[in-house]
């Protein structure tokens, strides 16, 4: 299978936005790249069924000459569940919004633990002479 | 008998609607979920006996003859598992019936648990059948959606963090799950399982060894490998008991079982695998020790959770008939021992009203009951004989012994290790909260959430309900023998992976 190369730089393109923006601090920026990374996962489904054709309906052309519905079925889905999850996605960060106060993604639990244990670590080396 | 395939993932999406209608009347609802696991629970019996006798199972889906059109398929494997989660779910419903978790606050009336509780089964009865890697995303989709809304479900400030991580990486994961099955689609020009063990044995090594690894990574996430696990001793705990129990016994051991089918169908391998050994190694170990560091007792039996599925792990890695054996038997034990484990959790959490291993303790003279309901998974666990936990690690260690290399040995020595690390895990445990003083129960830090804690009783349901699964685990080892006939046969069957291909593929191919 070959792929056309602009389609090749956009998927590039939409993956690294979507996944620098998943490794940001901020929840709205975490959010965006979900959505970039979902468009971007959608696009290579739809990509991935081969070169553009005419609609598939049987009886109107010839087989050669159509484009293979099913990725597109696929991609459909994939789109349906996307968009429904990022509407979730959005609510719940209103919602740790509204509890919270701010859009920050915290530590991590562990993290939180390790980092009191060095502080105090620090504080008693400090102390000492 | 081929609709038998179908009926439990039609069952409960069909109950979830009619649960949704009558939201108003919470003891329909409850007699509503009851019945429909209970009917699956059967269903999936029958469909074992007869999956075992006459050879998988095949519904096509609008008539379609593979690998065009939606396939469902049952074999050895997913029937076993497809009924193993139907016990589980269905003591969980009991567990969480009789916790009143199912209720908003107290006495009014929730819509969203039962109808997303069914979703949930649904999701998971589908990832076990499904036929093709396109219904698999699906699946793990319904499954992880009513997932989302179990543990978003009343989130108070200091689990909407946690309940946040999970749904990103989540998200995450099934994006990139997106990305394989476009990959794959583009290399093979088909997502039928079936079809895809034939096309990708044509393919150059290179591609099939990438579009392996990817399939590991995307499975793994939901898996929790190491170091995929990051987020799951960080959520899981966070949900209230019944819903960590279902989500730690079913939701990893989903990913586990999408690794077995595709890694023996698919991208079968012919000797050792060192690679997943090696991760495997490293999530036994990485998993046991960050257990010994926790001091809340959710939190620690997550991190055990991870550390067993090391076990699951280092079975398929070593693609021996004994080691998928091991695998099958690990996967059934610990199903069910790591769902009790979170029930009994549940259970001493309401009566102590704490999950700080330092502040409660004695609550086995308060509570001989809970005392011995524990006392049984945790031992089962760590592969105490002659509980579950040992039979199924016997035939792994053996597998391992057998399979003669360095890593394979050294890899069973960690095994050993790690049964030593979880046996002082749940040690742990036991002396903090069972031994010493008796403490009167702590106030319920929060009154106004879905879930009493610190009463000192507990309700008839929730302990019947977790001596039952209790039950289900003592009943693992005692019927230990045919259990080992079947997963022996079902490892077969994987190992060949012909009678898989010709029940969907038809016997011409």
């Amino acid at each position: 299978m070959t792929i056309n190369i602009t389609m090749a730089v956009l998927l590039a393109g939409l993956y690294s936005v979507g996944f620098y923006l998943l490794m940001q601090r901020s929840l709205m920026r975490v959010i965006l790249g979900i959505v970039i990374l979902g468009h971007g996962a959608n696009l290579f489904l739809q990509v991935a069924g081969g070169p553009p054709g005419v609609p598939p309906f049987a009886g109107l052309s010839a087989p050669e000459a159509m484009v293979d519905p099913l990725p597109q079925a696929m991609a459909l889905t994939a789109i349906v569940i996307t968009f429904a999850l990022t509407t979730f996605l959005l609510a719940l960060a209103f919602r740790s919004f509204v509890l919270l106060g701010h859009d920050e993604v915290q530590d991590d639990v562990e993290d939180r633990r390790v980092g009191t244990t060095a502080e105090r670590n620090d504080l008693v080396q400090e102390a000492a002479p | 008998m081929s609709i038998l395939v179908a009926l439990p993932v039609l069952l409960p999406l069909l109950a979830a609607a009619l649960s949704l209608a009558f939201n108003t009347f919470p003891r329909v609802q409850r007699v509503l979920g009851v019945i429909v696991l209970s009917a699956i629970v059967v269903d999936a019996s029958v469909l074992l006996a007869h999956v075992d006798r006459a050879g998988p199972a095949v519904l096509r889906m609008g008539g379609y003859s593979p690998p065009i059109g939606i396939t469902l398929v049952a074999d050895r494997l997913s029937a076993l598992l497809l009924l193993v989660s139907a016990v589980v779910t269905l003591a969980v419903l009991v567990f969480s019936i009789g916790q009143r978790i199912t209720d908003y606050g107290r006495g009014t009336a929730s819509n969203t648990f039962h109808p997303m509780y069914l979703v949930l089964c649904a999701g998971v009865a589908l990832c076990y059948v499904t036929g093709d890697l396109f219904t698999l995303f699906v699946g793990f989709e319904i499954m992880l959606s009513a997932s989302y809304v179990l543990i978003t479900r009343r989130t108070t400030a200091q689990r909407v963090r946690a309940s946040m991580t999970y749904v990103i990486v989540s998200l995450t994961s099934s994006l990139l799950f997106i990305t394989m099955t476009a990959l794959v689609y583009a290399a093979t020009g088909t997502v039928n399982l079936a079809d895809l063990a034939d096309k990708v044995a044509q393919l150059p090594p290179g591609i099939r060894t990438s579009l392996g690894l990817f399939t590991v990574v995307v499975f793994g996430i939901k898996a929790a490998l190491v170091p995929l696990h990051f987020w799951l001793p960080d959520s899981y705990p966070t949900a209230p008991a019944p819903v960590t129990a279902v989500f730690a016994g079913l939701l990893t051991k989903v990913g586990v079982y999408a690794l077995i089918r595709t890694q023996t169908l698919i991208f079968t391998s012919e000797a050792i695998w060192t690679l997943l050994l090696v991760t495997a190694l490293l999530t036994m170990i990485v998993g046991a020790l960050g257990a010994l560091a926790q001091n809340d007792i959710n939190r620690m039996m997550s991190f055990l959770l991870v550390s067993h599925i090391g076990y699951m792990l280092f079975g398929l890695a070593l693609y021996t008939e004994i080691g998928l054996t091991g695998v099958i038997l690990y996967v059934v034990h610990h199903i069910t021992v790591q769902a009790s484990l979170f029930l009994v959790g549940g259970l001493i959490t309401r009566h102590t009203g704490t999950v700080s291993l330092r502040a409660m303790s004695g609550v086995a003279t308060a509570y001989p009951l809970v005392a011995v309901l524990f006392a049984i998974p945790a031992l089962s666990l760590a592969g105490v004989p002659p509980f579950s936990g040992f039979v199924a690690k016997i035939a792994l260690l053996r597998a391992g012994a057998e399979s003669a290399t360095f890593t394979a040995y050294l890899v069973t020595g960690a095994a050993v290790l790690t049964s030593l690390l979880s046996l002082y895990a749940v040690t742990k445990i036991w002396v903090g909260a069972f031994w010493g003083k008796t403490r009167p129960p702590y106030e319920d830090p929060d009154p106004t959430d879905e879930v009493t804690v610190g009463t000192g009783n507990t309700s008839r349901g929730m302990v019947s309900a977790t001596a039952a699964l209790v039950a289900v685990g003592v009943a693992i080892a005692v019927f230990a023998g045919p259990l080992a006939g079947i997963s022996g046969r079902a490892a077969n069957d994987l190992i060949d992976g012909k009678s898989y291909r010709e029940a969907v593929l038809g016997a011409a191919r």
